[in-house]
């Protein structure tokens, strides 16, 4: 079972993750060059620029009126970001397989991360089960993907810390983790990458077309 | 263009007018207008409160006029003028007012010959038109736009025959417009109808036709064409042609229609704008072969350069083998002949004259707020306080320019050899 | 909880719309809207929604319905475009008349909502798109339609006859020469640098605001002039609602008479939404990047004339005053600071609204609310509390409106809320407050 999620499970879901991106990616360009509006507005100056300022902590009005909201979820992506790439225990996977020397960070701070993404990621799903506006327009399914997020971290979590039995969590770690990336490309969890694109185009939209700031 | 072979084209300039003298005299001096054959400039002047009068080459017309306006020479270059006279209004037409006296009075039109004079009337509360003083039998609820035919014999106009209510969008959508040609309104309604267009020899009023909330065509002489289009843009007739032709919108492209069948192979994104070689063989439109692009197709082949901003309607030289519009690009404006664009750009620049054969393409342009006159993309060094399109002689080899200088009004013919 | 008392409003254009729509019918219109190109982007969107509702705290519909969740941006788009991309169209004639009023009165498309998603998702758009979609079936509120209407048949917003335009201009001219003696208004001067468009309700209802601007352009010394022919209503509300065949149209009509006369730029009066019509969708529409001549708002020209000194403001207000930014020349032109400028120049006692500039709330009357008339006044007085709060707060006596449907929207919240507060436009306070020439007045 182990040999199989740590082999060609994770192939599987790195190939249907890249793989949905690129279909993801020709899709959009596709349906972009569709409107023939689109890309006469968009110019790289107003693109960055709104990228920018929605990147930047507190950059745009809208963080700096929910302070506690904006920190938690900056925190919370930075993290989730930042964790996969350089926990120890990923790094020395990459050594192990593919000879990569990396960088990774001290196992008290990733473990702090950990905890930081688990809790906003509760609070997150609280937000959504608690506040009026966003419960309105949640489904399970959107409830169940901030899960399908939340899963390698919590498996992560139990498995450094070796609470339960580690063969069981690693395989349940592997598995969440390779669900994590199948996810992406299929539902919203793509804004990772659409981002960019909409923020581009309304920056432009704003910026070059309309003389004006989107932040 | 034989009017122009009576005029007088003996070389030389002469001063018909003086805008100075009437400034001095006069509390105030409205924007001229000349006559197509240069020799006569007419002008509103005030001489008091509720004085108004006009000046024909320095000489007032007779009437006391209570207001002036409007002042339109026709083709054949008589000159009109919507006056006011005892609070009631009329046309004056070299300085004779209508017998008749109407509430209200806009919008003078000629048919091409100029020997027809059309106005729009207000009457009591109706509306209708006025072919040469003469009212048409019935008045309409309103009257928005009409045309003459060339010889000015029959007159289109769209009317509502259909009373309306305030905010009664029913009714409206059931169709309360209708095309009055000589004074008959059609039997058929419509929700809307834009640009009647009458036909070379007098027989055919075709109109672009709202049939349903989003269904538009081509209607003539009361029948729509069979297909429908998403919209439509305003017909015209080919000279010595049928039906007529018209843009018409499918999906979200426009496409050249000829009696409700595609004439040209293209799809584009914007089409409008058709003109006719004088002869009628050639077609050439206005048309945007992408989005943000405009530029000149000839029948079917649009030229290779675009321009941003905006291609004005085009032009057949007299023997139908050039097209030249104007065109802005990067809020400059210039002209293009053939696709080849003028080298030199302008504040504004207006519709380019073309003679026969090789000769030299003219336009009137505007820099610096002062006018000018290009010629093959080179403006000329003579500046004007105003300036009126020029004209060439019948044979090519003259311009009659007509333009005020030092507030003098000259008239000046030159051998087209000598502009440069 | 959608507002009970809003369900229960009668429109009679949704009303008889929908009695006779069949779902066959709805299906093939939806089906053809959202398979156009535009329909592609919204699509990304719905994707891309993480359905966080930050958006529901820039909506001055939710904040002023005590944060009714019904009323967030996402939750309007939710109840509306999505379930038609969801069920592929088949949806019933009740679900579009209740589609209509979201997209109609609880939505301007003020775009404010697009500046608080962290994706900066166009929901102004895809609200527009349904507008689209019931105007296609012939669900819109009466009152906007007729407007449309008179768009159709006259070219203009309010059923202007021809002749009511010629002598307004006329009879403005003589009361303004009262004023200012020797004044004109040049009527069709070709090649004149700048070209004055209005929309309806100026010679309809507020006639003298054309007197004042021919004050002030003969003043400024400005070579003007006014079309006495179709094309000087630069007003579009065919844009919203949904008849974009009419948008087009109208605005072709507005930009050819600039062309035909040849001018430079185009001048418009204080309004916001003719200026959008204008300057971005009508163009889109056509076929243009951008409007083939300059449009330059009155803003703008106030400014551009006070900064070169080509009038002097020799009376300056003391009381307290505010300004509302028109969403369609500030979030949707950025003309925010040049408004600040002019406003300084008037009056000396300035006090802000918060949130301003770009992040001011709509006024509630843009984006077509306000045209569809009577029957929806009080949803649209309930939508706007929180600008009544925003005025309140500034205690001041004076609101600067710089465009008609904020005027009129701010009168009705003033009104409604019973604040001590007038409005006036920029125009009405140069006029007063400006240097005539020597001789001319006191």
């Amino acid at each position: 079972m182990y040999d199989f999620v740590r082999g060609p499970l994770v192939w599987i879901a790195l190939l249907v993750f890249v793989s949905g991106l690129l279909l993801r990616l020709v899709w959009m360009v596709k349906t972009v060059r569709r409107d023939p509006t689109v890309l006469p507005a968009m110019t790289l100056r107003h693109s960055l620029r709104s990228i920018a300022h929605w990147l930047i902590p507190f950059g745009s009005r809208s963080m700096r009126t929910r302070p506690f909201f904006s920190a938690m979820s900056y925190a919370f992506h930075l993290c989730l970001l930042l964790l996969p790439v350089t926990v120890m225990a990923h790094s020395v996977e990459w050594q192990q397989s593919w000879g990569i020397r990396w960088w990774s960070l001290p196992p008290r701070v990733a473990d702090g991360m950990t905890l930081l993404v688990i809790l906003a990621g509760v609070l997150f799903l609280l937000r959504r089960v608690m506040s009026a506006e966003v419960r309105n327009v949640n489904t399970p399914l959107d409830l169940l993907i901030l899960l399908i997020v939340l899963g390698p971290f919590a498996t992560g979590f139990l498995a450094y810390h070796q609470w339960v039995d580690y063969q069981t969590i690693i395989v349940l770690h592997i598995v969440s983790g390779a669900l994590w990336l199948i996810t992406i490309p299929f539902t919203w969890l793509q804004h990772m990458f659409m981002f960019f694109f909409s923020r581009a185009f309304m920056g432009s939209e704003f910026g070059a077309v309309r003389n004006a700031r989107d932040w | 263009m034989t009017r122009s072979a009576s005029w007088s084209w003996e070389t030389g300039s002469r001063t018909l007018a003086d805008l100075g003298e009437l400034r001095a005299v006069h509390r105030e001096v409205h924007e001229p207008a000349v006559s197509p054959d240069g020799e006569r400039l007419g002008v509103v002047v005030v001489r008091g409160d509720g004085a108004f009068a006009v000046a024909e080459n320095g000489e007032l017309w007779e009437p006391e006029l209570e207001r002036a306006w409007h002042l339109r020479y026709t083709p054949d270059g008589r000159l009109t003028a919507l006056v006011r006279i005892d609070d009631m209004w009329t046309v004056a037409v070299d300085g004779e007012p209508w017998q008749r006296r109407f509430p209200f009075v806009w919008n003078t039109g000629f048919s091409a010959d100029g020997r027809v004079i059309a106005a729009q009337v207000k009457e009591g509360m109706e509306y209708t038109l006025c072919v040469d003083g003469q009212l048409w039998d019935r008045s309409f609820l309103s009257l928005r736009s009409y045309a003459l035919s060339a010889d000015g014999r029959r007159a289109a106009a769209l009317v509502q025959v259909e009373e309306l209510a305030e905010a009664d969008t029913e009714k409206f959508a059931q169709g309360t417009w209708s095309v009055a040609v000589d004074g008959e309104p059609w039997e058929q309604r419509f929700i809307g109808l834009w640009s009647p267009a009458i036909s070379p020899d007098g027989e055919m009023v075709a109109v672009q036709a709202r049939t349903d909330r989003f269904e538009y065509t081509i209607a003539v002489n009361g029948v729509p064409w069979e297909s429908r289009f998403a919209c439509v843009w305003e017909p015209s007739f080919r000279p010595g042609g049928a039906g007529p032709l018209a843009p018409a919108r499918v999906g979200s492209t426009w496409r050249l229609m000829e009696e409700g069948e595609q004439l040209w192979a293209t799809s584009f994104v914007q089409l409008w704008h058709l003109r006719f070689s004088p002869a009628g063989e050639r077609a050439a439109a206005v048309v945007a072969p992408e989005w943000g692009r405009f530029t000149v197709a000839v029948d079917d082949r649009p030229w290779g350069c675009t321009f941003g901003d905006a291609v004005l309607p085009p032009v057949f030289s007299p023997d139908g083998k050039r097209v030249a519009a104007t065109v802005g690009h990067r809020r400059r404006w210039t002209v293009a002949v053939d696709g080849q664009v003028w080298e030199e750009s302008f504040d504004m620049a207006w519709m380019p004259v073309l003679g026969p054969g090789r000769g030299p393409v003219l336009a009137k342009v505007q820099r610096g707020g002062e006018y000018g006159l290009a010629v093959d993309g080179r403006l000329l060094s003579q500046r004007y306080e105003l300036l009126w399109d020029p004209v060439l002689s019948p044979e090519g080899d003259k311009v009659l320019l007509r333009g005020v200088q030092g507030g003098k009004y000259v008239r000046r013919v030159v051998p087209t050899g000598e502009l440069r | 909880m959608a507002d009970l008392a809003d369900m229960q409003v009668v429109d009679k254009g949704l009303e008889k719309a929908v009695a006779g729509l069949s779902e066959e019918r709805i299906q093939e219109v939806i089906g053809s809207v959202l398979s156009q190109a535009v329909a592609g982007r919204l699509k990304l969107y719905l994707q891309t929604c993480v359905h966080c509702g930050l958006c529901a705290e820039a909506c001055h519909t939710y904040v002023s319905r005590d944060k009714d969740p019904d009323f967030a941006p996402v939750a309007k788009v939710k109840d509306t475009l999505a379930v038609m991309l969801k069920k592929k169209g088949r949806v019933d004639a009740e679900f579009m008349k209740n589609a209509a009023r979201v997209a109609f009165v609880e939505c301007g498309g003020c775009r404010r909502c697009s500046m608080y998603c962290p994706f900066g998702i166009d929901i102004a758009t895809m609200i527009m798109t349904v507008r689209r979609i019931c105007s296609l079936l012939g669900v819109v509120p009466q009152y906007i339609q007729d407007t449309t209407n008179s768009h159709s048949a006259t070219s203009n917003q309010m059923w202007v006859q021809p002749d009511d335009w010629i002598d307004t201009l006329i009879w403005q001219e003589e009361d303004a020469q009262l004023e200012l003696p020797g004044l004109r208004i040049p009527l069709d001067k070709e090649g004149a640098d700048v070209l004055y468009s209005v929309i309806a309700p100026e010679p309809k209802v507020m006639a003298q605001l054309i007197a004042n601007m021919a004050v002030v352009m003969n003043v400024a010394g400005i070579d003007w002039t006014m079309s006495s022919a179709d094309g000087w209503d630069n007003s579009n509300m065919a844009m919203f609602s949904g008849d974009l065949e009419i948008m087009g149209r109208i605005e072709r009509v507005h930009w050819e008479r600039a062309l035909e006369l040849r001018v430079k730029r185009m001048v418009m009066g204080e309004c916001g939404h003719a200026y959008r019509g204008a300057v971005y969708d009508g163009p889109k529409w056509l076929g243009w990047q951008g409007p083939p001549l300059p449009m330059i708002h009155a803003v703008e020209l106030y400014y551009d004339i006070l900064r070169e000194g080509r009038i002097e403001i020799v009376d300056k207000l003391t009381e307290p005053v505010t300004i509302q930014d028109p969403c369609n020349i500030v979030r949707g032109s950025g003309l925010h600071e040049k408004l600040r400028y002019v406003v300084a120049a008037l009056c000396d006692n300035v006090v802000e609204m918060s949130p301003n500039h770009e992040h001011n709330y709509c006024c509630a009357a843009g984006g077509g609310v306000i045209n569809c008339g009577p029957p929806w006044k009080l949803s649209r007085l309930k939508s706007i509390k929180v600008k009544a709060q925003q005025l309140g707060r500034t205690g001041a006596s004076l609101c600067i409106t710089p465009c008609h449907n904020c005027h009129h929207g701010i009168e009705d919240i003033i009104g409604h809320y019973q604040l001590h507060m007038r409005t006036s436009f920029i125009l009405e306070l140069l006029v007063k407050q400006m240097k005539m020439p020597e001789g001319v007045r006191g």
